[in-house]
């Protein structure tokens, strides 16, 4: 069955909005994690050029995904009340 | 004209423009307009005094002794603000819905309004804050004396203390004019933020065209830099991962922390949907920031001779080059980094001091009656600027005792080390509502005593303040006590050793303390209020009023809001409860709203205790407490449910049972009809199988005998055919299949009709009626209503006993109803038959007349048709029959 032809069982935008609030606290964990990944190379091989274009090149991605999700997610859009929880 | 004339003009035109920019910000706000004021982007550019001159000139020094580790200040905060979905969205949300003031405001706001908690943070961010202004001063002296040797004509270099007086005078007279225009702490400083927003540009192009200069200009191209990067004694990333994963976190607390970043972050925030535009716009700014950095320490190494400061690489590249324009830009945005982080520190720290320290102390001793002694407004305000003045003059102070030696960086690592004890008690306050006051104070207490031991007084260099013999032996020769290596963590590096070590035992003691305590009623409030800010952004704890003055209060809020804003809230509150003048009832709702105004001019703590003074005591109101009880609510929601189900549960079990009893009866009901009908069926069957017989087997049966039993077997067929008559006219009737003829006529002669059907004359029946109440005129079906009276009639006829038995026939309107009674003067019908009469073949006894037991059950069917009803009308002389029939009858519309 095709997604659109299947009967709606959530609202889509409300779906959406809460799948973007869990992207957007995902994001600094992913952050963390490649930020140290460098750490994780034989740090004596690697030159502080690789580095830098890894970590910049990172830095940018970041910024430009939180953007993007940013702009869709307004704070006041959905609350996180735990009573709300088992209704995601 | 020299260089550093140049370079001193250029300033003062910069300082004068700063001002310039605040003053007309300050009108522009002032006049409502002024929307750019308001712009996300100059809060997310306000937010980049965490770039301070630590970051501008030091950072560049921290690449040229460790490489790329210089980053981790930026990827902390870097990862909060991408992560603000987590923590800066409930910050936020938190300082605006109760007015927060500063980061002590908050933990104390949090923990039971307790001002304990607000002075020791407050005295712990002074702590921390002070050499961090020192680094300030310390940044700027030295980049103007890097200006001075450059100068040939400066015959004496200009005397560095007195570079540092002057600038430490001008941020204090600017703070104060500025910062302290308005007293309500909560208000915006548009001047300043504006002022520090255009710094945080003028510093991000300085560094920006420092980066460009070196890149292009000394080095020739990207491809060169990189070779030069290669080349360089910071080639090889070389990290350790302690220290990298330490540090990123260390500065993503620090972030959260520092009370000047919790000023423009959370204070000075405008809109809740500006982080939205920070989220990217200041990673991107600190990426910008920290892009050139290995490039110019890198070639800086290598240009520079040795022995050069690396942290003023910044500045001595393009002087060295004689770029001397490029270099004053390069002073500029030293100059912004440095004056706008001592500026916002400087408000954040005089608001706690004042708040949580100055006016406490002041309430104290000029006794309990704030509304009668002098003008607190007027104190208050003096408060802050004595704080802001005596902060700065801290930091001075700090500067001339050490004398300005030490490693730009170190200063800063350490004081990120000190604001981040906070961060137990923030985090644990906003998420965790089993956090108490107890195990905030303890873990605050702990952290900050190992942060001192460890890491604070450790930087003063051995045998100034530590003698060398602790850190040799440890305190009181105890090993383990080494302030390097605590609990005998050797070799570790002292800035990870005392985070990883103060932060442990402080998050241990405020975890412990919160679980072994028990909370005020207070803290239980504010906890909700903090960690469930998005379920309910109301307001804490209520008061109860009528003890309350109205009067005294506002004589306190004019005091400290100043009169005309004080009489407007107080007028306008009174105009909400629907009261002339400007006294309004101190009901609770109003008296929260006065605590929560006055708490944005002196602090939560200070506005709980003055209005307490006047009102006596808060209450907890009914809501609070079922804030509070949410768990339990919970738990009690949830078996009352339980409860419920299984109520439902026995419910439906009833209904099972009671419809399973239904069908039975149905059932033997069914038998019962059944047996009733084969019966009544078989009776004139026998009859007429019998006569039959004898019809055809007996030949000489005369013609009165043919005759008498042919009229026999009619009789009885005929009877046969009525009762399968009725039969049929029940089962259509209670199918509600009948269609009904509706007509118009009166009652009498519709009487008159049943009478003479029903055979009454010519019998010994006298019907007695009233022909005058039976004037009424009837639309209804009245061939059926006529049925009705004729079975009635007929009954009486039948089953009257009187001697002379007499019908009496009344009729009457009541109610809009027609009542018509049926009454005879025989025996009546006894009381245990009174209840089966109208069911299907109920006779009493066996009668003479052959009826087969369905006419009342038919006159029951009919009347319900019709809207009516027809009962057995107990307590009369014989039996009688009621019959009554809605008037304005509704079978117009079928």
């Amino acid at each position: 069955m095709s997604p659109e032809r299947s009967p709606l069982f959530l609202a889509r935008r409300t779906y959406r909005l809460r799948r973007l609030s869990d992207a957007a606290r995902m994001l600094p964990i992913a952050g963390a994690v490649l930020f140290s990944l460098p750490l994780l190379w034989e740090t004596r091989e690697v030159r502080t050029t690789d580095a830098m274009f890894y970590i910049f090149g990172l830095w940018i991605v970041l910024a430009v995904i939180s953007g993007v999700i940013s702009t869709r997610l307004r704070p006041t859009d959905t609350e996180d009340d735990p009573k709300g929880s088992q209704e995601r | 004209m020299t260089i550093l004339n140049a370079l001193i003009l250029v300033c003062v035109l910069y300082v004068v423009f700063l001002f310039a920019v605040a003053f007309a910000a300050d009108r522009a706000a002032l006049r409502g307009r002024g929307s750019w004021l308001r712009s996300p982007y100059v809060y997310t550019l306000s937010l980049s005094i965490y770039c301070t001159a630590w970051t501008f000139y030091g950072a560049v020094g921290f690449a040229a002794r460790s490489g790329l580790e210089f980053v981790t200040i930026y990827l902390g905060p870097t990862l909060i603000m991408i992560g603000w979905w987590w923590t800066l969205r409930k910050m936020v949300r938190v300082g605006r819905s109760q007015r927060i003031t500063s980061i002590a405001d908050l933990i104390s706001s949090r923990y039971g309004k307790s001002n304990l908690l607000a002075v020791i943070v407050t005295v712990l961010a002074v702590i921390g804050t002070t050499p961090y202004i020192a680094l300030q001063l310390q940044s700027v002296t030295l980049s103007f004396a890097a200006f001075a040797e450059t100068d040939p004509t400066a015959t004496t270099l200009p005397d560095m203390q007195s570079t540092a007086l002057w600038v430490a005078g001008g941020l204090a007279l600017f703070t104060i004019l500025f910062g302290t225009r308005n007293l309500d702490a909560n208000e915006r400083h548009h001047g300043v933020v504006m002022a520090i927003a255009l710094e945080a540009v003028v510093k991000l192009c300085a560094l920006l065209a420092v980066g460009i200069f070196v890149v292009w200009g000394l080095s020739g191209g990207v491809a060169a830099t990189l070779d030069r990067i290669d080349a360089s004694a910071i080639a090889r990333f070389e990290v350790s991962g302690s220290r990298w994963v330490g540090l990123t976190m260390l500065s993503a607390a620090a972030f959260l922390c520092l009370p000047r970043m919790f000023q423009v972050m959370v204070v000075e925030n405008e809109d809740e949907d500006h982080l939205r535009t920070a989220a990217w716009a200041f990673p991107t700014y600190l990426m910008l920031m920290s892009l050139f950095v290995v490039p110019i320490a890198a070639v800086g190494l290598e240009v520079m001779p040795a022995g050069a400061n690396p942290d003023l690489f910044v500045l001595t590249l393009p002087l060295m080059d004689g770029r001397d324009g490029l270099a004053i830009l390069s002073f500029l945005g030293g100059f912004s980094s440095a004056t706008s982080m001592v500026i916002v520190a400087a408000i954040a720290l005089s608001t706690m001091v004042s708040n949580h320290v100055v006016m406490p102390l002041w309430l104290h001793f000029s006794g309990s009656a704030a509304m009668v002694s002098g003008d607190v407004r007027h104190v208050a305000l003096l408060a802050r600027r004595l704080s802001i003045a005596g902060v700065v003059l801290l930091g001075y102070m700090y500067f001339r005792l050490s004398g300005g030696g030490t490693a730009l960086a170190a200063i800063g690592l350490i004081a990120f080390a000190g604001v981040a004890q906070f961060m137990p008690a923030l985090m644990g306050g906003l998420f965790w509502r089993g956090a108490t006051r107890t195990g905030a104070l303890a873990g605050l207490c702990v952290g900050a005593t190992v942060w001192i031991y460890c890491l604070f007084l450790p930087s003063f260099g051995p045998s100034v303040v530590l003698p060398q013999v602790v850190f040799d032996e440890g305190l009181f020769g105890l090993q383990w006590l080494r302030p390097r290596a605590l609990f005998g963590a050797e070799g570790m590096d002292p800035v990870v050793h005392a985070v990883l070590w103060s932060m442990l035992l402080n998050t241990a003691a405020f975890v412990l303390g919160s679980l072994l305590s028990f909370p005020q009623p207070v803290e239980r409030l504010q906890g909700a209020q903090f960690v469930n800010v998005f379920d309910h952004s109301g307001t804490p704890g209520g008061w109860t009023g009528g003890m309350a003055q109205s009067e005294d209060l506002l004589i306190m809020a004019q005091r400290i809001m100043g009169a005309t804003e004080a009489q407007a809230l107080f007028a306008e509150a009174a105009k909400r409860q629907g009261l002339a003048g400007y006294l309004p009832e101190p009901s609770p709702t109003f008296l929260q709203e006065l605590e929560r105004e006055l708490s944005g001019s002196v602090g939560a703590a200070t506005a709980h205790a003055m209005i307490s003074q006047i009102v006596g005591g808060a209450a907890v109101s009914v809501e609070d407490l079922m804030a509070v009880a949410d768990e339990t609510a919970q738990i009690m929601e949830y078996s009352s449910q339980l409860e419920a189900k299984s109520q439902e549960l026995a419910r439906t079990a009833r209904q099972l049972r009671q419809a399973n009893e239904k069908l039975t009866q149905l059932s033997v009901q069914k038998d019962g009809f059944l047996s009733q009908i084969s019966h009544e069926l078989r009776t004139p069957m026998t009859s007429i199988r019998a006569f039959s017989e004898i019809l055809r087997d007996t030949g000489d049966l005369t013609p009165e005998e043919q005759n008498k039993y042919a009229s026999v077997i009619h009789d009885e067929a005929v009877r046969l055919t009525r009762l399968l008559d009725d039969l049929l006219d029940l089962s259509v009737l209670e199918n509600g299949q009948v269609v009904l003829h509706v007509q118009t006529g009166s009652l009498a002669d519709l009487l008159d009709r049943a009478e003479r059907a029903a055979g009454v004359q010519g019998g010994t029946l006298r019907v007695v009626r009233d022909r005058g109440a039976e004037a009424v005129e009837l639309t209804t079906d009245l061939d059926r209503l006529a049925q009705v009276f004729i079975n009635l009639i007929a009954n009486a006829r039948k089953y009257c006993d009187g001697q002379p038995p007499v019908l009496t026939i009344r009729t009457a309107v009541v109610d809009g109803q027609l009542v018509i009674d049926f009454t005879d003067n025989g025996s009546g019908i006894a009381p245990a038959q009174q209840a089966v009469i109208f069911e299907k073949f109920s006779r009493i006894g066996q009668h003479k007349a052959g009826g087969a037991g369905l006419g009342l059950a038919i006159c029951r069917e009919i009347m319900a048709r019709l809207e009516g009803a027809v009962s057995y009308l107990p307590g009369q002389k014989g039996a009688a029959f009621r019959v009554t029939l809605p008037l304005m009858a509704r079978m117009a519309a079928q």
